[in-house]
């Protein structure tokens, strides 16, 4: 990948907010995932280029966040938390569900996470970072749909395609 | 009388849930009306005078008073940076994201204010990388607010010039703890520096830097409106003011509520205008507060007639009220299975700097597991307190010490020593008895 042309103008302006542009790797990567829905080698070389550092830096950064998704994945990440207050409302069952529902669908990329910070609505979680809450394993189900029908749309950040 | 809320820094959120957010609904109700109190007033009647009248403590999970970390500052040592600490992360914690999203005005009103006391022109929010919304609405917030001159040069006409970067985060909960945080806004891993030097002398960029938590930034506009003896005046002892409560698990009404602190956990939990009660009108088996850092503490009158007092709660059940979580379990759950989800969450989280928490974690993890599996040993819940020792020395005592960097791995020792103060009998069953359910180590 390389940034198109706007998010170029954009990822310049992001370097130039910050008194040293290493601090730039962060924004920067999440700029490229916003693009391309993944973090690729190639993104890191030219992140590496616009901050003055080496793209073993940036890798050995960006590898410590776990947002930040080195391999391709599917259009809509589907976060399920099954920390401690979605543990006892039905977190862990409906993580298990959407994995088994859409093992076989390249287009939705199920992972387990920490605690989103919804607890007042658990069980949780977050499709390319929308909240959702108060969830059945049915309900999930039909957000997620919703989304692959395009009638629910994120607003554009990792996940999306930021052109 | 049963407890209710006392709103200040939730006003504007309850009283406009249709448009807090916007300039205009913030506008109308009062928003920057601390911001020109503040500069009328003069930069050093802020932090020496009235913050430090409020008796304001930290609210992101130490509790440090916040006039004195400000008084830190070296002396005419220019830049220095104002670092807003907007990662929540900590487990059954969803207050800070309530401000961000329906009060990003009232937080960067708090930030120009914090900024002008203390003489910085570049304030950074880092903000956990999965509030998308939150981000959203910093933005727009932050962008309304420069063209109505609260920021950008000449504030409001004070010579005094501020600029705000929103940095999003990862997903790395480390990052919280605020010597991760600058290093992540540094470009870095977030791994925490040894301290000292303390933030204050050497922080970001070497430089001094005060990072403060959301809810303690948003409460400054109050403090200065108010003035800071007024503020003062409400809740406990050394706890002063409202603090935001995020209420989750088995009550009937789960959700953030600003009180004043004194109230006890027993108002938090029933009043009906708070908690509500226990779902089914079962038993309180156990709750955590303060977040998954702190110790437990159970339903028995002792602990639900305790007042919500930082020190008193420290003192006298080695609990903190940390970030403001209660998380509320009822006599269906199984204490072991919500310690060995908690052990599973720090040893992920261990950011692996230092071997007794890196190790340590791991092994917490696992012999919790094998427990919740049915295959545990009656001397696991000894072998258990000695990898805690091992973190942790004197942890059953508090106050215990550290043998870390950071305090994540003392925090991932809570959840066993609770277990060893309060359940043990049922833990000793679990390793004799078969599994009570089955969960998937991932
Ligand atoms: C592992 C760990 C995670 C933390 N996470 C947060 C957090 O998400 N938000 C926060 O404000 N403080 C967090 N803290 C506390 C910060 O280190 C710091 O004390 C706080 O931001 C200071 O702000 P305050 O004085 O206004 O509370 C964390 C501390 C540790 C050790
Ligand atoms: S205590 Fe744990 S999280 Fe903190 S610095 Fe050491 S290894 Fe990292
Ligand atoms: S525990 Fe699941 S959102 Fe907090």
């Amino acid at each position: 990948m390389t940034f198109t042309t706007k998010n170029l103008e954009r990822a310049r302006t992001i370097v130039a907010s910050y008194p040293r542009p290493k601090s730039a790797v962060l924004p920067l990567a999440h700029l490229a995932q916003d693009q391309d829905g993944w973090l690729s080698p190639e993104a890191m070389r030219e992140i590496a280029l616009m901050t003055g550092i080496e793209p073993a830096e940036v890798l050995g950064t960006c590898s410590f966040y776990t947002m930040f998704k080195r391999d391709p994945v599917g259009r809509l990440v589907v976060s399920v938390c099954t920390n401690v207050t979605c543990l006892v409302t039905g977190g862990p069952e409906l993580l298990e569900h959407l994995v088994d529902r859409y093992s076989d669908d390249d287009e939705v990329f199920v992972e387990e996470v920490e605690c989103l910070a919804s607890c007042d609505g658990a069980p949780a979680m977050q499709v390319n970072y929308e909240f959702h809450d108060g969830l059945t394993t049915a309900s999930a189900e039909d957000i997620i749909e919703a989304y692959k029908r395009g009638e629910l749309v994120a607003r554009g950040t990792s996940g999306g395609r930021l052109s | 009388m049963s407890a209710v809320e006392t709103r200040i820094i939730t006003k504007r959120i309850r009283d406009r849930a249709e448009d807090s957010w916007t300039i205009d609904g913030a506008l109308a109700s009062g928003a920057y009306e601390g911001l020109k109190k503040a500069i009328a007033i003069g930069r050093d009647a802020i932090g020496q005078e009235q913050v430090k009248a409020s008796g304001l403590r930290g609210r992101g999970g130490a509790g440090f008073p916040t006039a004195t970390k400000w008084s830190f500052l070296p002396e005419a040592s220019f830049p220095r940076y104002l670092v807003i600490n907007a990662d929540e992360g900590e487990p059954s914690t969803f207050k800070d994201r309530m401000l961000l999203e329906a009060d990003p005005h009232q937080l960067i009103e708090g930030i120009v204010i914090a900024a002008y006391a203390i003489e910085c022109n570049l304030a950074f929010i880092y903000l956990r990388g999965e509030f998308a919304l939150g981000y959203e609405r910093l933005v727009d917030a932050i962008a309304a607010a420069h063209a109505k001159g609260f920021l950008g040069s000449n504030i409001l006409g004070s010579g005094f010039d501020l600029e705000i970067v929103v940095h999003r985060g990862a997903g790395a909960y480390i990052c919280g703890e605020e010597t991760a945080l600058l290093e992540s806004l540094e470009g870095e891993r977030g791994m925490p520096r040894i301290r000292p030097p303390f933030p204050a002398i050497e922080g970001l960029y070497a430089k001094p830097t005060v990072v403060n938590n959301v809810e303690t930034i948003s409460t400054l506009p109050h403090i200065v409106l108010m003035g800071g003896d007024e503020y003062a005046k409400l809740g406990v002892n050394r706890s002063t003011g409202t603090r935001l409560f995020s209420l989750s698990g088995h009550v009937k009404r789960p959700g953030n509520y600003e009180v004043e602190l004194g109230i006890t956990f027993r108002d938090l939990l029933y009043s009906p205008e708070l908690g509500g009660g226990i779902r089914e009108d079962r038993a309180v088996k156990f709750f955590i507060p303060g977040g998954a850092s702190s110790q437990w503490l159970i339903g028995s009158d002792e602990h639900l007639d305790a007042p919500l007092d930082m020190d008193y709660v420290q003192q006298t059940f080695g609990v903190m009220l940390g970030s403001g979580a209660v998380m509320v379990y009822d006599e269906t759950v199984n204490p072991v299975l919500v310690a060995w989800r908690l052990a599973k969450f720090f040893a992920h989280e261990s950011c692996g700097k230092c071997t007794p928490c890196r190790e340590g974690t791991g092994w917490i993890e696992k012999v919790l597991f094998r427990i919740v599996n049915g295959h545990g040993r009656p001397q696991d819940l000894d072998m258990l307190f000695d990898v805690c020792e091992s973190i942790s020395p004197g942890v059953m005592n508090a106050p215990f010490t550290q043998t870390t960097i950071c305090p994540l791995g003392p925090s991932a020792v809570s959840c066993v020593a609770s277990l060893q103060k309060y359940f043990r009998d049922e833990v000793l069953a679990m390793c004799a008895g078969p599994a009570l359910i089955p969960v998937s180590a991932s």
